[in-house]
């Protein structure tokens, strides 16, 4: 734990690292948000093609169900009915699936939702690229490509991360690795080509990320079930950040200077 | 403060700079103008890379699997319009006027006598939904083929019958406008047909715009007249369409 670390302080994160981690944070938090206020316009996902009226092709929904006094909000998911008043679908008085206090504007607009998003959306695709470039540069890429050595640490860091009991070496552990080569190699280029195919232009440039998806519909599906998964990844992290040490994971992402384990612990 | 608390502030200072800042967006302010810059890359960007030519997907008469979900105006009650429609829209006529070399007037007739172009295409609403169906019209390029713009002109503007909104200002009627580039899109149609029938009421009758590489409101239903113009500033508010004109992207193409 932090009280136990006595080892140097080490640089460990470049200028580039840390200014293309915090675009994002700032990205993601404005690109999160103001999705769910696009999300808000037509709160069904579809598989397929087109969006089911006349027939059943709904994976997932929020909206309300009974009428005045016995309104509730309501979350579809698969075919299975949820109440969620007051979390979502509901709130008070006001039907709409998300909550204003988790959308970009917190009123409805679409209209400056859109506007916000492809603000960040370009600016998120222009901070990968900088991070590539700087990365494949410096080699930090290489920093997040697991080996097979920490492939058979693998089960070792999960024990130890269950005990919260976290190493603090010159490099990331395994599921450090595995979990920023996952959000930076898979999810974010699957979150942007997903978000592509929905525009009907980009469908006429580049058709085969329709196949590639199983349709625009899917495509949009598979877009909020990243961003699902790019929550999760920011609430562990925090989490993890929270428990490792907040003050000195701080400075390293600031500064890039990080206090390590003793150079005999680690490894 | 102790780290836990300066990590809340810090999260409730992002999340007011955040509803702040939409606050200021909301307006037309030098911010929100910076944003919205981000569709102008869009469209440029993808003017850039498709050029003109690139073909919307077109589907199969076994996706059509539903009716076309009709969407905004959805059966006018303009006086202009309800006469046009009692009498099976016999009497309704087409201006092409502008910027053009020579001002022309179709009747349906007219427009159905010319080349034919039917393609089974989905269309996607900005709220997010889409729906797969056949449309049959006249390509527009063949119609301002007739009309010959100007090489002044730079936008086709669609005046519509179907008043959106009642103001104390008056009636505020739909429009729209696209570029040259779209006008002249292979699968740019004045459609008068939809899933082998005549265009319903519900969908635009008698005649629609189908620009199939842009989003739901840039497809004009209910169309009155063409015009060919330098500029949008003189229609509506003055940027290029009802839903442009109440903060939403002129282009579209995402």
């Amino acid at each position: 734990m932090a009280s136990a670390r006595k080892g140097p302080l080490v640089y460990r994160q470049s200028v580039w690292t840390r200014i293309t981690h915090w675009l994002w944070a700032v990205c993601l938090f404005f690109l999160t948000l103001t999705g769910l206020q696009i999300f808000n316009a037509h709160p069904v996902l579809y598989i397929g093609m087109e969006s089911g009226f006349g027939f059943d092709n709904a994976v997932f929904g929020i909206g309300t169900a009974g009428e005045g006094a016995s309104r509730r909000g309501v979350t579809r998911i698969l075919g299975a009915e949820f109440d969620t008043t007051g979390l979502l679908g509901l709130h008070g008085d006001q039907a709409q699936a998300f909550p204003p206090a988790l959308t970009i504007p917190s009123y409805r607009s679409l209209a400056t939702g859109r506007v916000i998003h492809f603000f960040f959306a370009w600016l998120l695709v222009a901070t990968l690229a900088l991070w590539l470039a700087a990365s494949l540069w410096n080699r930090h890429v290489r920093d997040l490509i697991p080996t097979a050595r920490d492939l058979r640490a693998l089960p070792r860091d999960i024990a130890d991360h269950a005990r919260l009991r976290f190493r603090h070496g010159r490099g990331y552990g395994a599921l450090q690795k595995l979990s920023y080569a996952g959000v930076l190699f898979v999810l974010l280029p699957l979150m942007i080509l997903t978000g592509l195919t929905m525009s009907p232009w980009f469908n006429s440039w580049m058709p085969w990320t329709l196949d590639l998806f199983g349709g625009r519909q899917t495509a949009r599906t598979i877009h909020f079930a990243v961003m699902v998964l790019l929550a999760a990844f920011f609430l562990v992290h925090m989490l993890m950040i929270l428990l490792a040490g907040p003050l000195n994971e701080l400075r390293a992402i600031v500064t890039g200077w990080s206090r390590i384990d003793s150079e005999g612990d680690a490894r | 403060m102790n780290r836990r608390s300066f990590l809340r502030a810090g999260a409730l200072g992002a999340a007011a700079l955040g509803l702040s800042a939409c606050r200021v967006l909301d307006r037309d302010t030098a911010l929100r103008r910076a944003m919205a810059a981000a569709n102008g890359l869009t469209y440029r960007a993808q003017r850039a890379l498709g050029g003109g030519r690139t073909l919307a997907p077109e589907y199969s008469r076994a996706d059509i699997r539903q009716g076309m979900r009709p969407n905004g105006s959805t059966d006018p009650d303009d006086p202009a319009y309800a006469a046009l429609r009692d009498g099976g829209f016999a009497g309704y006529r087409l201006s092409v006027t502008g910027l053009v070399e020579r001002p022309i007037s179709l009747s349906l007739a007219d427009l159905r006598a010319m080349p034919v172009r039917s393609q089974i295409t989905r269309h996607d609403c900005v709220e997010g939904w889409s729906c797969i169906a056949e449309w049959t019209g006249t390509p527009l390029g063949r119609v301002l083929d007739i009309a010959r713009p100007k090489p002044a002109a730079r936008y086709v503007v669609f005046h519509c019958f179907d008043t959106v909104e009642r103001s104390l200002s008056g009636a505020v009627t739909y429009y729209e406008s696209h570029d040259l580039i779209d006008a002249w899109h292979p699968q740019t149609i004045l459609a008068w047909g939809m899933n082998g029938a005549r265009l319903p009421v519900a969908n635009g009758a008698p005649l629609r715009l189908r620009v199939e590489r842009a989003l739901g409101y840039k497809q004009a239903k209910y169309i009155r007249g063409i015009e060919l113009a330098d500029s949008l500033l003189p229609f509506g508010g003055g940027r290029g369409s009802y839903w442009a004109d109440r903060g939403y992207d002129w282009y579209a193409g995402i």
